[in-house]
């Protein structure tokens, strides 16, 4: 048989019919909805008078609206009225429709992508879909998982199937081993940097290599998340035995004779010697140093204690003119350096940085220290919070002036109204730096969890290392 | 969904790279149905909500436009279908553009909105005829798969034979996938039946 590469295996499994122009109708094992566009599917659902085929497949958390503070008065604590009103669209008909509803108090609450792996319910070989971008996250255990918009996740919880056209397949090879200064997100930066914003358009990613097979399950998270920030469908990374250990024993993981039939099935997919990529490119883990974004893209990405670039060093034309633009936008010059840069707030938090490891990781460079600048943590998930306290981590970030609030996406997409003024700069651990994402006129600087607390530290982007030199 | 064959309107050039999802429709406006305003807003509009008079999309010159001109990486980043639906809100059932966010692509499709990629010349030279000529027209002709202006192409485009199906007809994707009933049962029955914990 001809090799196939674990892309390819996933799709192939899941082909209910091809046409002859290569569309596919695939079928989808678990949709993922949040209550920023629960209300629109349900809305359309209704229209169309079409049930939900299969509502266990469908996960629905409450993440994008709800509020990080006074969770403890309940939605009565949501102080607008109409976000209120589609946390509970979602809690109400989801619960109506029998689909899995994590709602705002419930104990598993959190980002979707980061409660679905850490209730189980992220499966190797799956084909994951959700009406959000960062559904590429879950590929970190080995699904097949892309964002759609909310016309096609309607169609997919109307009929478990969605249309597509044939894969494009790249496979990015990380050599090497990550320094013990570099993080995941620095891996991903610095792959986004080098490819570019639409360096992966229209594929999907398989990343490899000797570095990723060092990575745990939260950084492959990590990776995997921001696939979609160079255009990228979906990331994944073949599962392996820290696939395996991770999934072992969670909730919703299978259980008893049913895990080993899982665990037979999932050893299968890995990409077979000789397998075909459409694309593929080799980056040097061990040379990944801390990153920081400096302009209005994820591919603007730079080593931290690098001069910001000089557009004119950069021949081609359109790139050149999104550089200036970025350069206005953001209020900095060429040449400068982002550890000269005074910035008005920190964010450590989203799908992207919100796992216990993230945060472990800030407040071991917080622990003793003072926040110069206001500093705000929302763990990921309720599950992370709670594991955060019993290390009382909680009290390393309160201790060091920053705030701890509770779980939600918050001021990454400021749907829930967590946003910046106008003109305010933002060291985030999220994974965006579009214009306006935080807020209209808002700057943002995307780092790793090491950075952001470190530049918390010192009121300017800087790595833990250069925190370490400055005082 | 509105069929769409042929369009032949004023042409507005946007001459960006990375017009990302976020500037097409902000998150603080995603609890809301979409508006003729949501569009770019905070591109259109100042905190008071009065337009930027610098800004190509207010330019009277351009008034009525249905078609947009950009450069690379258009609607890049989330999968809110508020970005693409904010388009034919607000008059535009047309983006041409060297490059597309792949979900914003799929969302132009399933909204009536034709997205169109042109090489990197070509569409320099469409910006640059609108710019020159303000309140152009361009003609999209969806059949035929070409754009084309006064003195300008006809510049062909592809598009996928199903999806070119559903526009010309205004058909959803579940109409094409009902044909399909049975064999997703059938596919269902043997899928279950190997991962039986799946159901």
């Amino acid at each position: 048989m001809q090799p196939q590469n674990v892309v390819e295996k996933i799709w192939s499994r899941h082909a209910v019919t091809r046409l002859e122009d290569g569309e596919t109708l695939l079928y989808v094992d678990r949709v993922l909805v949040h209550e920023g566009f629960w209300w629109s599917i349900a809305d359309a659902l209704r229209a169309g008078r079409r049930p939900v085929h299969r509502p266990s497949s469908v996960i629905a958390c409450a993440d994008h609206f709800v509020p990080t503070s006074s969770r403890a008065s309940g939605h009565a604590g949501i102080a607008d009225e109409r976000r209120r009103e589609l946390i509970l669209r979602l809690e109400n008909e989801g619960g109506e429709l029998g689909v899995k509803v994590i709602g705002m108090m419930d104990e598993r609450q959190g980002i979707l992508h980061v409660v679905a792996p850490e209730q189980g319910i992220t499966h190797p070989g799956l084909v994951i879909v959700g009406s959000d971008s960062h559904t590429s996250t879950h590929g970190a255990l080995g699904s097949l998982a892309f964002g759609i918009g909310t016309t096609e996740a309607t169609h997919a919880m109307a009929t478990q199937t969605l249309w597509q056209s044939a894969p494009q397949t790249m496979r990015i090879f990380v050599g090497g081993r990550l320094p013990a200064s570099a993080t995941a997100k620095d891996l991903i930066l610095t792959i986004i940097a080098r490819l570019g914003v639409g360096g992966g358009a229209g594929r999907f990613v398989e990343y490899a290599g000797s570095a990723i097979a060092a990575l745990s399950i939260e950084e492959r998270l990590t990776v995997c998340n921001m696939s979609i920030e160079m255009g990228a469908r979906a990331g994944l990374v073949a599962p392996d035995e820290t696939t395996f250990s991770y999934l072992a024993g969670r909730p919703s993981a299978p259980q008893g004779r049913d895990w080993d039939v899982a665990l037979a099935y999932w050893k299968t997919l890995r990409s077979d010697d000789g397998a075909r990529f459409d694309r593929e490119i080799t980056i040097d883990g061990g040379a990944v140093v801390p990153m920081a974004t400096w302009g209005t893209t994820l591919e603007h990405a730079i080593p931290i204690d690098a001069p910001i670039p000089d557009p004119a060093n950069e021949s081609d034309p359109l790139r050149r003119h999104a550089f200036e633009r970025a350069l206005a936008y953001m209020d900095l010059r060429p040449g400068q350096r982002l550890s000269d840069v005074g910035i008005d707030r920190v964010f450590i938090g989203s799908c992207t940085n919100g796992r216990l490891d993230d945060l472990r990781a800030a407040a071991a460079v917080v622990r003793g220290r003072r926040a110069t600048v206001p500093a705000f943590v929302s763990p990921g998930s309720r599950e992370v919070k709670r594991a955060a306290e019993i290390e009382e981590l909680d009290r390393v970030f309160i201790e060091a002036g920053f705030e701890w609030h509770d779980s939600g996406c918050s001021m990454c997409a400021g749907a829930n109204g967590d946003t910046l003024a106008p003109n305010q700069r933002c060291v985030a651990t999220s994974n965006r730096n579009f214009p306006g994402r935080q807020g209209p006129g808002s700057r943002t600087h995307i780092v790793s969890p090491a950075s952001a607390a470190a530049s918390a530290i010192a009121g300017r982007v800087v790595s833990a290392a250069q925190l370490q030199t400055h005082l | 969904m509105t069929p769409l064959r042929t369009i032949d309107a004023v042409a507005v050039p946007l001459d960006e790279s990375n017009v990302d999802t976020d500037q097409l429709a902000p998150g603080r406006f995603l609890m809301r149905s979409v508006s003729p305003e949501l569009l770019l807003h905070d591109r259109r509009f100042d905190a008071q909500g009065k337009p930027h008079v610098g800004f190509v999309l207010n330019d009277p010159a351009y008034a009525g436009a249905q078609i947009i001109v950009a450069r690379r990486n258009f609607g890049i980043g989330s999968s809110r279908e508020a970005a693409a639906l904010a388009l034919p809100t607000a008059g535009f059932r047309c983006v041409i553009a060297m490059s597309f966010g792949d979900i914003f692509y799929g969302n132009c499709l399933r909204n009536g909105v034709l997205p169109i990629v042109l090489d990197e010349t070509t569409v320099g030279a469409l910006l640059q005829a609108l710019r020159a000529r303000p309140g152009m027209h361009l003609v999209v002709d969806l059949p035929s798969q070409t754009v084309a202006g006064e003195g300008l192409g006809p510049f062909a485009f592809a598009i996928s034979p199903a999806r070119k199906q559903c526009l010309l007809e205004g058909l959803d994707d579940a109409a094409l996938t009902d044909r399909y009933r049975d064999a997703i049962a059938a596919f269902e029955a043997n899928y279950y039946r190997a991962f039986p914990w799946l159901a």
